[in-house]
Protein backbone atom coordinates (compact mmCIF):
# COMPACT_ATOMS: atom_id res chain seq x y z
CA UNK A 1 0.00 0.00 0.00
CA UNK A 2 2.75 2.70 1.06
CA UNK A 3 4.42 1.43 -1.81
CA UNK A 4 1.66 1.93 -3.95
CA UNK A 5 1.19 5.35 -2.36
CA UNK A 6 4.69 6.36 -3.20
CA UNK A 7 4.74 5.46 -7.01
CA UNK A 8 1.70 7.26 -7.77
CA UNK A 9 2.70 10.14 -5.97
CA UNK A 10 6.05 10.14 -7.36
CA UNK A 11 4.77 9.49 -10.47
CA UNK A 12 2.35 12.73 -10.14
CA UNK A 13 5.42 13.97 -9.67
CA UNK A 14 7.23 13.80 -13.10
CA UNK A 15 3.89 14.00 -14.53
CA UNK A 16 3.82 17.68 -13.69
CA UNK A 17 6.86 17.83 -16.49
CA UNK A 18 5.07 15.72 -18.59
CA UNK A 19 2.34 18.17 -18.13
CA UNK A 20 4.32 21.28 -18.65
CA UNK A 21 5.53 19.59 -21.84
CA UNK A 22 1.96 18.42 -23.22
CA UNK A 23 0.88 22.01 -22.26
CA UNK A 24 3.72 23.36 -24.17
CA UNK A 25 2.56 21.40 -27.09
CA UNK A 26 -0.99 22.11 -26.84
CA UNK A 27 -0.64 25.74 -27.22
CA UNK A 28 1.66 26.36 -30.10
CA UNK A 29 -0.56 23.19 -32.13
CA UNK A 30 -3.57 25.72 -30.76
CA UNK A 31 -2.07 28.41 -32.63
CA UNK A 32 -0.53 26.99 -35.53
CA UNK A 33 -1.99 23.21 -36.38
CA UNK A 34 1.03 21.85 -35.86
CA UNK A 35 2.98 19.64 -33.40
CA UNK A 36 6.37 20.83 -32.59
CA UNK A 37 8.77 18.36 -32.17
CA UNK A 38 11.50 20.80 -31.26
CA UNK A 39 9.52 21.74 -27.95
CA UNK A 40 12.19 19.01 -26.00
CA UNK A 41 15.30 20.67 -27.49
CA UNK A 42 14.07 23.88 -26.65
CA UNK A 43 13.49 23.36 -23.44
CA UNK A 44 16.94 21.42 -23.10
CA UNK A 45 18.78 24.71 -24.64
CA UNK A 46 16.43 26.99 -22.02
CA UNK A 47 17.83 24.26 -19.43
CA UNK A 48 21.59 25.04 -20.38
CA UNK A 49 21.23 28.71 -20.59
CA UNK A 50 20.32 28.17 -16.71
CA UNK A 51 23.28 26.26 -16.19
CA UNK A 52 25.53 28.52 -17.75
CA UNK A 53 23.53 31.55 -15.61
CA UNK A 54 24.51 29.52 -12.15
CA UNK A 55 28.11 28.54 -13.73
CA UNK A 56 28.54 32.56 -13.66
CA UNK A 57 27.48 32.43 -10.16
CA UNK A 58 24.31 34.26 -10.63
CA UNK A 59 21.59 33.30 -7.71
CA UNK A 60 19.30 30.14 -8.49
CA UNK A 61 15.61 31.81 -8.31
CA UNK A 62 17.27 34.97 -10.35
CA UNK A 63 18.96 32.75 -13.15
CA UNK A 64 15.22 30.46 -13.12
CA UNK A 65 13.51 33.85 -13.39
CA UNK A 66 15.65 35.36 -16.12
CA UNK A 67 16.07 31.80 -18.01
CA UNK A 68 11.96 31.64 -18.41
CA UNK A 69 12.10 35.57 -19.63
CA UNK A 70 14.95 34.97 -21.74
CA UNK A 71 13.11 31.56 -23.12
CA UNK A 72 9.90 33.62 -23.56
CA UNK A 73 11.67 36.20 -26.58
CA UNK A 74 13.37 33.38 -27.92
CA UNK A 75 10.04 31.01 -28.55
CA UNK A 76 8.71 34.92 -29.64
CA UNK A 77 11.80 35.45 -31.74
CA UNK A 78 11.70 31.57 -33.82
CA UNK A 79 7.96 32.57 -34.35
CA UNK A 80 8.37 36.41 -36.21
CA UNK A 81 11.77 34.42 -37.98
CA UNK A 82 11.11 31.33 -38.84
CA UNK A 83 7.16 30.12 -38.67
CA UNK A 84 5.35 33.46 -39.91
CA UNK A 85 7.19 33.26 -43.99
CA UNK A 86 5.78 29.53 -42.86
CA UNK A 87 2.05 30.62 -42.48
CA UNK A 88 -0.37 28.43 -44.95
CA UNK A 89 2.86 26.35 -46.07
CA UNK A 90 1.62 22.47 -45.61
CA UNK A 91 2.42 20.11 -42.66
CA UNK A 92 5.34 18.64 -44.24
CA UNK A 93 6.97 21.85 -44.92
CA UNK A 94 6.44 22.95 -41.10
CA UNK A 95 7.95 19.29 -40.03
CA UNK A 96 10.49 19.75 -42.05
CA UNK A 97 11.37 22.98 -40.23
CA UNK A 98 10.55 21.34 -36.59
CA UNK A 99 13.27 19.19 -37.33
CA UNK A 100 15.57 21.50 -38.47
CA UNK A 101 15.27 23.44 -35.13
CA UNK A 102 15.68 20.02 -33.04
CA UNK A 103 18.81 19.69 -34.83
CA UNK A 104 20.30 23.17 -34.60
CA UNK A 105 19.06 23.27 -30.70
CA UNK A 106 20.20 19.84 -30.09
CA UNK A 107 23.73 20.66 -31.70
CA UNK A 108 24.16 24.02 -30.56
CA UNK A 109 23.65 22.88 -26.97
CA UNK A 110 26.47 20.43 -27.65
CA UNK A 111 28.39 22.51 -29.58
CA UNK A 112 28.65 25.15 -26.87
CA UNK A 113 28.60 23.37 -23.52
CA UNK A 114 29.82 19.91 -24.89
CA UNK A 115 27.71 16.47 -24.90
CA UNK A 116 28.87 15.16 -21.43
CA UNK A 117 26.01 15.00 -18.88
CA UNK A 118 26.23 17.38 -16.11
CA UNK A 119 24.66 17.46 -12.70
CA UNK A 120 21.84 20.61 -12.31
CA UNK A 121 21.27 21.59 -8.78
CA UNK A 122 17.83 21.55 -7.17
CA UNK A 123 16.99 24.68 -5.01
CA UNK A 124 14.56 22.20 -2.83
CA UNK A 125 17.55 19.66 -2.06
CA UNK A 126 16.80 15.86 -1.68
CA UNK A 127 15.78 15.35 2.19
CA UNK A 128 12.51 12.87 2.34
CA UNK A 129 9.46 13.74 3.48
CA UNK A 130 5.99 12.52 4.50
CA UNK A 131 6.89 9.86 5.76
CA UNK A 132 9.89 8.99 2.55
CA UNK A 133 7.06 9.31 0.29
CA UNK A 134 8.72 12.12 -2.02
CA UNK A 135 11.85 13.82 -1.51
CA UNK A 136 11.67 17.41 -1.09
CA UNK A 137 12.93 18.17 -5.31
CA UNK A 138 9.57 15.89 -5.94
CA UNK A 139 7.66 18.08 -3.55
CA UNK A 140 8.91 21.18 -5.40
CA UNK A 141 8.40 20.46 -9.18
CA UNK A 142 4.65 19.56 -8.14
CA UNK A 143 3.96 22.90 -6.05
CA UNK A 144 6.04 24.98 -9.28
CA UNK A 145 4.20 23.40 -11.47
CA UNK A 146 1.07 24.57 -9.55
CA UNK A 147 1.97 27.61 -9.61
CA UNK A 148 2.91 28.03 -13.15
CA UNK A 149 -0.53 26.57 -14.27
CA UNK A 150 -2.79 28.76 -12.22
CA UNK A 151 -0.75 32.19 -13.37
CA UNK A 152 -1.74 30.83 -17.20
CA UNK A 153 -5.21 30.05 -15.99
CA UNK A 154 -5.95 33.31 -14.38
CA UNK A 155 -3.96 34.78 -17.38
CA UNK A 156 -5.98 33.00 -20.21
CA UNK A 157 -9.32 33.82 -18.30
CA UNK A 158 -9.08 36.99 -16.65
CA UNK A 159 -7.05 39.41 -18.86
CA UNK A 160 -8.02 40.64 -21.91
CA UNK A 161 -4.69 39.75 -23.76
CA UNK A 162 -5.73 36.03 -22.65
CA UNK A 163 -8.60 36.22 -24.17
CA UNK A 164 -7.72 37.92 -27.04
CA UNK A 165 -5.16 35.32 -27.07
CA UNK A 166 -7.95 32.28 -27.12
CA UNK A 167 -9.93 34.27 -29.14
CA UNK A 168 -7.19 33.84 -32.03
CA UNK A 169 -6.81 30.59 -31.25
CA UNK A 170 -10.19 29.57 -31.97
CA UNK A 171 -11.40 31.07 -35.12
CA UNK A 172 -8.35 33.93 -36.61
CA UNK A 173 -10.79 35.37 -38.82
CA UNK A 174 -13.17 36.52 -36.80
CA UNK A 175 -10.73 37.80 -34.10
CA UNK A 176 -8.74 39.82 -37.13
CA UNK A 177 -12.49 41.46 -37.43
CA UNK A 178 -12.44 43.04 -34.22
CA UNK A 179 -9.18 44.08 -34.50
CA UNK A 180 -6.53 41.31 -32.69
CA UNK A 181 -3.37 41.50 -34.32
CA UNK A 182 -3.54 37.70 -34.79
CA UNK A 183 0.38 37.20 -35.78
CA UNK A 184 1.57 38.76 -32.83
CA UNK A 185 -0.78 36.34 -30.43
CA UNK A 186 0.97 33.27 -32.09
CA UNK A 187 4.29 34.57 -31.43
CA UNK A 188 3.15 35.36 -27.92
CA UNK A 189 1.97 31.47 -27.55
CA UNK A 190 5.31 30.91 -29.13
CA UNK A 191 6.98 32.45 -26.37
CA UNK A 192 4.60 31.29 -23.68
CA UNK A 193 5.03 27.80 -24.79
CA UNK A 194 8.92 28.10 -24.45
CA UNK A 195 8.55 29.58 -21.28
CA UNK A 196 6.82 26.49 -20.07
CA UNK A 197 9.35 24.35 -21.43
CA UNK A 198 12.10 26.24 -19.87
CA UNK A 199 10.93 25.63 -16.64
CA UNK A 200 10.01 21.80 -17.14
CA UNK A 201 13.63 21.56 -18.12
CA UNK A 202 15.25 23.45 -15.33
CA UNK A 203 12.75 21.19 -12.71
CA UNK A 204 13.80 17.64 -14.33
CA UNK A 205 17.42 18.71 -15.32
CA UNK A 206 18.25 17.61 -11.29
CA UNK A 207 16.61 13.72 -11.65
CA UNK A 208 17.92 12.98 -15.39
CA UNK A 209 21.13 14.99 -15.57
CA UNK A 210 21.62 17.68 -18.26
CA UNK A 211 23.07 16.85 -21.77
CA UNK A 212 21.59 17.79 -25.26
CA UNK A 213 19.08 14.54 -25.40
CA UNK A 214 17.62 15.24 -22.19
CA UNK A 215 14.60 16.08 -23.42
CA UNK A 216 13.92 13.28 -25.79
CA UNK A 217 11.94 11.07 -23.74
CA UNK A 218 10.04 13.44 -21.84
CA UNK A 219 8.68 15.33 -24.86
CA UNK A 220 7.76 11.79 -26.23
CA UNK A 221 5.65 11.42 -22.79
CA UNK A 222 4.20 15.11 -23.28
CA UNK A 223 3.26 13.81 -26.71
CA UNK A 224 1.30 11.48 -24.86
CA UNK A 225 0.07 13.25 -22.57
CA UNK A 226 -1.28 15.99 -25.31
CA UNK A 227 -2.76 13.26 -27.32
CA UNK A 228 -4.53 11.29 -24.16
CA UNK A 229 -5.71 14.76 -22.91
CA UNK A 230 -6.56 16.05 -26.54
CA UNK A 231 -4.89 18.42 -28.38
CA UNK A 232 -7.44 20.67 -28.51
CA UNK A 233 -7.81 21.22 -24.92
CA UNK A 234 -4.82 22.77 -22.23
CA UNK A 235 -6.73 21.21 -19.46
CA UNK A 236 -6.50 18.20 -21.00
CA UNK A 237 -2.85 18.11 -21.79
CA UNK A 238 -2.15 19.00 -18.34
CA UNK A 239 -4.71 16.04 -16.81
CA UNK A 240 -3.27 13.57 -19.98
CA UNK A 241 0.68 14.35 -19.18
CA UNK A 242 -0.16 13.78 -14.96
CA UNK A 243 -1.77 10.35 -16.04
CA UNK A 244 1.01 9.19 -17.94
CA UNK A 245 3.44 10.20 -15.31
CA UNK A 246 1.58 7.89 -12.73
CA UNK A 247 0.93 4.91 -15.36
CA UNK A 248 4.50 5.13 -16.18
CA UNK A 249 5.68 4.70 -12.79
CA UNK A 250 3.13 2.45 -11.81
CA UNK A 251 3.52 -0.21 -14.92
CA UNK A 252 7.22 0.04 -14.26
CA UNK A 253 6.84 -1.37 -10.65
CA UNK A 254 3.87 -3.85 -10.78
CA UNK A 255 3.94 -4.79 -14.64
CA UNK A 256 7.52 -7.31 -14.42
CA UNK A 257 8.08 -7.49 -17.97
CA UNK A 258 7.71 -3.66 -18.23
CA UNK A 259 10.81 -2.64 -15.83
CA UNK A 260 12.61 0.28 -16.43
CA UNK A 261 13.55 -0.54 -19.96
CA UNK A 262 10.25 -0.57 -21.53
CA UNK A 263 8.66 2.68 -20.07
CA UNK A 264 8.99 4.65 -23.06
CA UNK A 265 6.63 2.08 -24.81
CA UNK A 266 4.27 2.69 -23.15
CA UNK A 267 3.96 6.22 -23.53
CA UNK A 268 4.03 5.10 -27.91
CA UNK A 269 1.37 2.41 -26.78
CA UNK A 270 -1.15 4.95 -25.33
CA UNK A 271 -0.45 7.36 -28.27
CA UNK A 272 -1.41 4.73 -30.68
CA UNK A 273 -4.30 3.39 -28.33
CA UNK A 274 -5.92 6.96 -27.97
CA UNK A 275 -6.07 7.77 -31.72
CA UNK A 276 -7.16 4.37 -32.34
CA UNK A 277 -10.30 4.99 -30.03
CA UNK A 278 -10.51 8.39 -29.48
CA UNK A 279 -8.86 10.52 -31.45
CA UNK A 280 -10.19 13.62 -30.14
CA UNK A 281 -8.61 12.63 -26.79
CA UNK A 282 -10.05 12.59 -23.06
CA UNK A 283 -10.77 16.33 -23.20
CA UNK A 284 -10.94 16.84 -26.81
CA UNK A 285 -13.42 20.16 -28.22
CA UNK A 286 -16.43 19.77 -26.90
CA UNK A 287 -18.36 22.08 -28.16
CA UNK A 288 -21.86 22.53 -28.20
CA UNK A 289 -22.93 23.35 -31.57
CA UNK A 290 -26.87 24.10 -32.55
CA UNK A 291 -27.94 23.58 -36.42
CA UNK B 1 -23.83 65.12 -46.03
CA UNK B 2 -20.32 64.06 -46.68
CA UNK B 3 -18.70 60.83 -47.48
CA UNK B 4 -17.37 58.61 -44.28
CA UNK B 5 -16.29 56.55 -47.12
CA UNK B 6 -15.42 56.41 -50.76
CA UNK B 7 -14.69 53.74 -52.95
CA UNK B 8 -13.57 54.21 -56.37
CA UNK B 9 -12.14 51.16 -58.87
CA UNK B 10 -12.03 48.19 -56.31
CA UNK B 11 -11.50 44.98 -57.80
CA UNK B 12 -11.15 41.92 -55.85
CA UNK B 13 -10.72 38.45 -57.07
CA UNK B 14 -10.45 34.55 -55.44
CA UNK B 15 -7.50 32.72 -57.21
CA UNK B 16 -7.77 33.57 -61.01
CA UNK B 17 -11.52 34.82 -60.71
CA UNK B 18 -11.93 38.02 -60.86
CA UNK B 19 -15.17 38.50 -58.65
CA UNK B 20 -15.29 42.58 -58.97
CA UNK B 21 -14.21 44.46 -61.83
CA UNK B 22 -14.21 48.11 -61.00
CA UNK B 23 -16.72 48.79 -58.15
CA UNK B 24 -17.61 52.57 -57.53
CA UNK B 25 -19.51 53.49 -54.76
CA UNK B 26 -19.50 55.55 -51.35
CA UNK B 27 -21.28 55.70 -47.57
CA UNK B 28 -22.33 59.08 -46.30
CA UNK B 29 -21.90 60.14 -42.81
CA UNK B 30 -24.35 58.99 -40.29
CA UNK B 31 -26.34 57.37 -43.57
CA UNK B 32 -27.31 54.13 -44.38
CA UNK B 33 -26.53 52.39 -47.64
CA UNK B 34 -27.33 49.25 -49.12
CA UNK B 35 -26.11 47.03 -51.78
CA UNK B 36 -28.57 44.92 -53.66
CA UNK B 37 -27.49 42.14 -56.06
CA UNK B 38 -28.37 38.82 -57.09
CA UNK B 39 -26.14 35.80 -55.76
CA UNK B 40 -22.63 35.77 -57.17
CA UNK B 41 -23.06 39.65 -57.87
CA UNK B 42 -20.29 40.27 -55.18
CA UNK B 43 -21.89 41.62 -52.60
CA UNK B 44 -20.25 40.31 -49.81
CA UNK B 45 -16.75 39.87 -51.54
CA UNK B 46 -17.24 43.84 -51.73
CA UNK B 47 -17.45 43.68 -48.20
CA UNK B 48 -14.73 41.73 -47.56
CA UNK B 49 -12.23 43.86 -50.15
CA UNK B 50 -13.26 46.91 -47.82
CA UNK B 51 -11.79 44.64 -44.43
CA UNK B 52 -8.87 43.12 -46.46
CA UNK B 53 -10.33 39.77 -46.37
CA UNK B 54 -9.65 39.33 -49.81
CA UNK B 55 -7.21 40.41 -52.15
CA UNK B 56 -7.81 43.60 -53.71
CA UNK B 57 -7.09 46.46 -56.08
CA UNK B 58 -8.51 50.31 -56.11
CA UNK B 59 -8.99 53.00 -53.98
CA UNK B 60 -10.64 52.78 -50.36
CA UNK B 61 -10.61 56.41 -48.27
CA UNK B 62 -12.34 56.08 -45.11
CA UNK B 63 -12.38 58.95 -43.23
CA UNK B 64 -9.83 60.92 -45.54
CA UNK B 65 -7.29 58.27 -45.34
CA UNK B 66 -6.82 55.74 -47.70
CA UNK B 67 -7.13 52.24 -46.32
CA UNK B 68 -6.64 49.72 -49.10
CA UNK B 69 -3.29 48.28 -48.25
CA UNK B 70 -4.14 48.11 -44.60
CA UNK B 71 -4.31 44.75 -43.01
CA UNK B 72 -8.09 43.45 -41.84
CA UNK B 73 -6.96 44.52 -38.43
CA UNK B 74 -5.57 47.90 -39.53
CA UNK B 75 -9.20 48.79 -40.74
CA UNK B 76 -10.91 47.30 -38.15
CA UNK B 77 -8.91 49.25 -35.83
CA UNK B 78 -9.68 52.91 -37.63
CA UNK B 79 -13.68 52.01 -36.47
CA UNK B 80 -15.32 49.56 -38.94
CA UNK B 81 -16.67 47.35 -37.71
CA UNK B 82 -18.23 43.81 -40.36
CA UNK B 83 -20.64 41.73 -38.97
CA UNK B 84 -20.01 38.75 -41.98
CA UNK B 85 -21.92 36.06 -43.40
CA UNK B 86 -22.09 33.18 -41.19
CA UNK B 87 -22.17 35.59 -38.32
CA UNK B 88 -18.11 34.69 -37.09
CA UNK B 89 -18.95 34.36 -33.38
CA UNK B 90 -16.63 32.64 -30.63
CA UNK B 91 -18.58 29.43 -30.68
CA UNK B 92 -16.44 28.12 -27.61
CA UNK B 93 -16.77 31.28 -25.96
CA UNK B 94 -19.21 32.82 -23.81
CA UNK B 95 -21.46 35.17 -24.51
CA UNK B 96 -19.79 37.90 -21.97
CA UNK B 97 -16.32 37.42 -23.87
CA UNK B 98 -17.70 37.84 -27.23
CA UNK B 99 -18.44 41.05 -26.38
CA UNK B 100 -15.22 41.95 -24.82
CA UNK B 101 -13.84 40.80 -27.74
CA UNK B 102 -15.56 43.03 -29.65
CA UNK B 103 -13.93 45.81 -27.59
CA UNK B 104 -10.47 44.53 -27.51
CA UNK B 105 -9.06 47.59 -29.52
CA UNK B 106 -10.08 50.15 -26.74
CA UNK B 107 -8.92 50.83 -23.47
CA UNK B 108 -11.60 52.63 -21.80
CA UNK B 109 -12.57 50.33 -19.20
CA UNK B 110 -15.63 52.38 -17.84
CA UNK B 111 -16.58 53.03 -21.31
CA UNK B 112 -16.97 49.34 -22.43
CA UNK B 113 -18.65 49.00 -19.10
CA UNK B 114 -21.37 51.72 -20.23
CA UNK B 115 -21.66 49.97 -23.56
CA UNK B 116 -22.02 46.03 -22.76
CA UNK B 117 -25.21 46.95 -20.88
CA UNK B 118 -26.25 49.40 -24.19
CA UNK B 119 -26.06 46.42 -26.07
CA UNK B 120 -27.99 44.88 -23.38
CA UNK B 121 -30.71 46.66 -23.78
CA UNK B 122 -30.90 46.95 -27.01
CA UNK B 123 -30.86 42.78 -27.08
CA UNK B 124 -32.14 41.77 -23.49
CA UNK B 125 -32.20 38.28 -24.64
CA UNK B 126 -28.40 38.33 -24.48
CA UNK B 127 -28.31 39.36 -21.08
CA UNK B 128 -29.54 36.34 -19.71
CA UNK B 129 -27.61 33.73 -21.82
CA UNK B 130 -24.67 36.21 -20.83
CA UNK B 131 -22.61 33.13 -19.51
CA UNK B 132 -23.53 30.26 -21.95
CA UNK B 133 -21.72 29.24 -24.94
CA UNK B 134 -22.52 31.51 -28.27
CA UNK B 135 -22.01 28.50 -30.25
CA UNK B 136 -25.67 26.84 -28.29
CA UNK B 137 -27.79 30.36 -29.01
CA UNK B 138 -30.34 30.23 -31.85
CA UNK B 139 -29.50 31.87 -35.06
CA UNK B 140 -31.08 34.64 -33.91
CA UNK B 141 -29.70 35.57 -30.86
CA UNK B 142 -26.22 34.67 -32.91
CA UNK B 143 -26.70 37.26 -34.87
CA UNK B 144 -28.33 39.89 -32.36
CA UNK B 145 -24.75 39.24 -30.52
CA UNK B 146 -22.63 39.54 -34.08
CA UNK B 147 -24.82 42.65 -33.77
CA UNK B 148 -23.72 43.67 -29.92
CA UNK B 149 -20.40 42.62 -30.88
CA UNK B 150 -20.06 45.01 -33.86
CA UNK B 151 -21.42 47.88 -31.88
CA UNK B 152 -18.85 47.31 -28.76
CA UNK B 153 -16.11 48.65 -31.28
CA UNK B 154 -18.26 52.23 -31.20
CA UNK B 155 -17.50 51.89 -34.80
CA UNK B 156 -17.87 54.78 -37.34
CA UNK B 157 -18.96 51.95 -40.45
CA UNK B 158 -20.77 49.06 -39.63
CA UNK B 159 -20.29 46.57 -42.57
CA UNK B 160 -23.33 44.53 -42.16
CA UNK B 161 -23.77 41.21 -44.59
CA UNK B 162 -26.99 39.32 -44.88
CA UNK B 163 -29.00 40.70 -41.11
CA UNK B 164 -31.92 38.91 -42.20
CA UNK B 165 -30.27 35.28 -43.45
CA UNK B 166 -31.96 32.50 -42.13
CA UNK B 167 -34.06 34.10 -39.17
CA UNK B 168 -37.31 34.14 -38.56
CA UNK B 169 -39.50 37.21 -39.70
CA UNK B 170 -40.14 38.00 -36.03
CA UNK B 171 -36.53 38.34 -35.26
CA UNK B 172 -35.54 40.30 -38.59
CA UNK B 173 -37.91 42.49 -37.96
CA UNK B 174 -36.27 43.01 -34.22
CA UNK B 175 -33.18 43.26 -35.23
CA UNK B 176 -33.64 46.33 -38.48
CA UNK B 177 -35.43 47.79 -35.77
CA UNK B 178 -32.62 47.84 -33.74
CA UNK B 179 -30.80 49.25 -37.21
CA UNK B 180 -33.05 51.98 -37.18
CA UNK B 181 -32.58 53.40 -34.07
CA UNK B 182 -28.91 52.64 -34.56
CA UNK B 183 -29.10 55.30 -37.53
CA UNK B 184 -31.06 57.87 -35.58
CA UNK B 185 -29.70 57.86 -32.51
CA UNK B 186 -25.97 58.05 -32.92
CA UNK B 187 -23.48 58.83 -35.66
CA UNK B 188 -22.81 55.55 -37.38
CA UNK B 189 -23.26 54.57 -40.82
CA UNK B 190 -23.68 51.62 -42.22
CA UNK B 191 -23.45 49.66 -45.51
CA UNK B 192 -25.49 46.75 -45.99
CA UNK B 193 -25.56 43.75 -47.93
CA UNK B 194 -29.39 42.29 -47.97
CA UNK B 195 -31.51 39.78 -49.99
CA UNK B 196 -34.56 41.08 -48.75
CA UNK B 197 -34.22 44.40 -50.97
CA UNK B 198 -37.65 45.77 -49.25
CA UNK B 199 -36.62 45.99 -45.75
CA UNK B 200 -33.56 47.21 -46.34
CA UNK B 201 -34.59 50.13 -48.67
CA UNK B 202 -37.04 50.65 -45.96
CA UNK B 203 -33.89 51.75 -43.83
CA UNK B 204 -31.68 52.55 -46.85
CA UNK B 205 -30.90 56.20 -47.88
CA UNK B 206 -29.12 55.35 -50.63
CA UNK B 207 -28.71 52.31 -53.03
CA UNK B 208 -26.36 50.30 -55.52
CA UNK B 209 -27.40 47.51 -57.55
CA UNK B 210 -24.21 45.15 -58.30
CA UNK B 211 -24.35 43.07 -61.19
CA UNK B 212 -21.03 40.42 -61.91
CA UNK B 213 -19.02 42.30 -59.56
CA UNK B 214 -20.37 46.08 -61.46
CA UNK B 215 -22.16 48.88 -60.54
CA UNK B 216 -25.04 48.75 -62.65
CA UNK B 217 -27.65 51.51 -60.31
CA UNK B 218 -27.05 53.99 -57.90
CA UNK B 219 -29.85 55.95 -56.36
CA UNK B 220 -32.39 56.41 -53.52
CA UNK B 221 -34.79 53.98 -52.55
CA UNK B 222 -37.75 56.01 -54.29
CA UNK B 223 -36.04 55.59 -57.94
CA UNK B 224 -36.01 51.97 -57.18
CA UNK B 225 -39.56 51.96 -56.31
CA UNK B 226 -40.66 54.07 -58.64
CA UNK B 227 -38.34 51.84 -61.77
CA UNK B 228 -40.70 49.44 -63.16
CA UNK B 229 -37.70 47.26 -64.53
CA UNK B 230 -35.79 47.24 -61.39
CA UNK B 231 -39.01 47.46 -58.76
CA UNK B 232 -39.68 43.60 -60.73
CA UNK B 233 -36.19 42.31 -60.43
CA UNK B 234 -34.97 43.55 -57.33
CA UNK B 235 -38.67 43.84 -54.94
CA UNK B 236 -40.46 41.68 -57.17
CA UNK B 237 -43.92 42.99 -57.87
Amino acid sequence: MELLLQQILSGLATGTIYACMALAVVMIYQAIGHLNFAQGEMATFSTFVAWQLLAWGVPYWAAFVLTIALSFVAGVLIERVVFRPLHGAPALSHIVVFIALLAIFNNGAGFIWDFTIKSFPSPFGQTTMFGSMLNAHQAGMIVCTLVMLVLLYLFFSRTRLGLAMRAAAANPESARLVGIRVGWMIALGWGLASAIGAVAGMLIAPIIFLEPNMMLGVLLYGFAGAVLGGLTSPVGAVVGGLVVGVVENLAGTYVPVVGSELKLTIALSLIILVLIFKPSGLFGRAVAKRV
Amino acid sequence: MTALLSVKGLTASYGDGQVLSGVDFEVQRGGVTVLLGANGAGKTTTLRALCGMVRRSGDIVLDGAPIQNLSTEGVVRLGVAHVPDGRGTFAQLTVDENLQLGSITRRDRRGIGEDVERCFTYFPVLKERRGQQAGTLSGGEQQMLAVARALMLRPKLMLLDEPSFGLAPMIVKQIFAIFRTLSESTSVSMLIVEQNAALALELADHAYLLETGRVVFSGRPDDIRNDPTLRRSYLGY
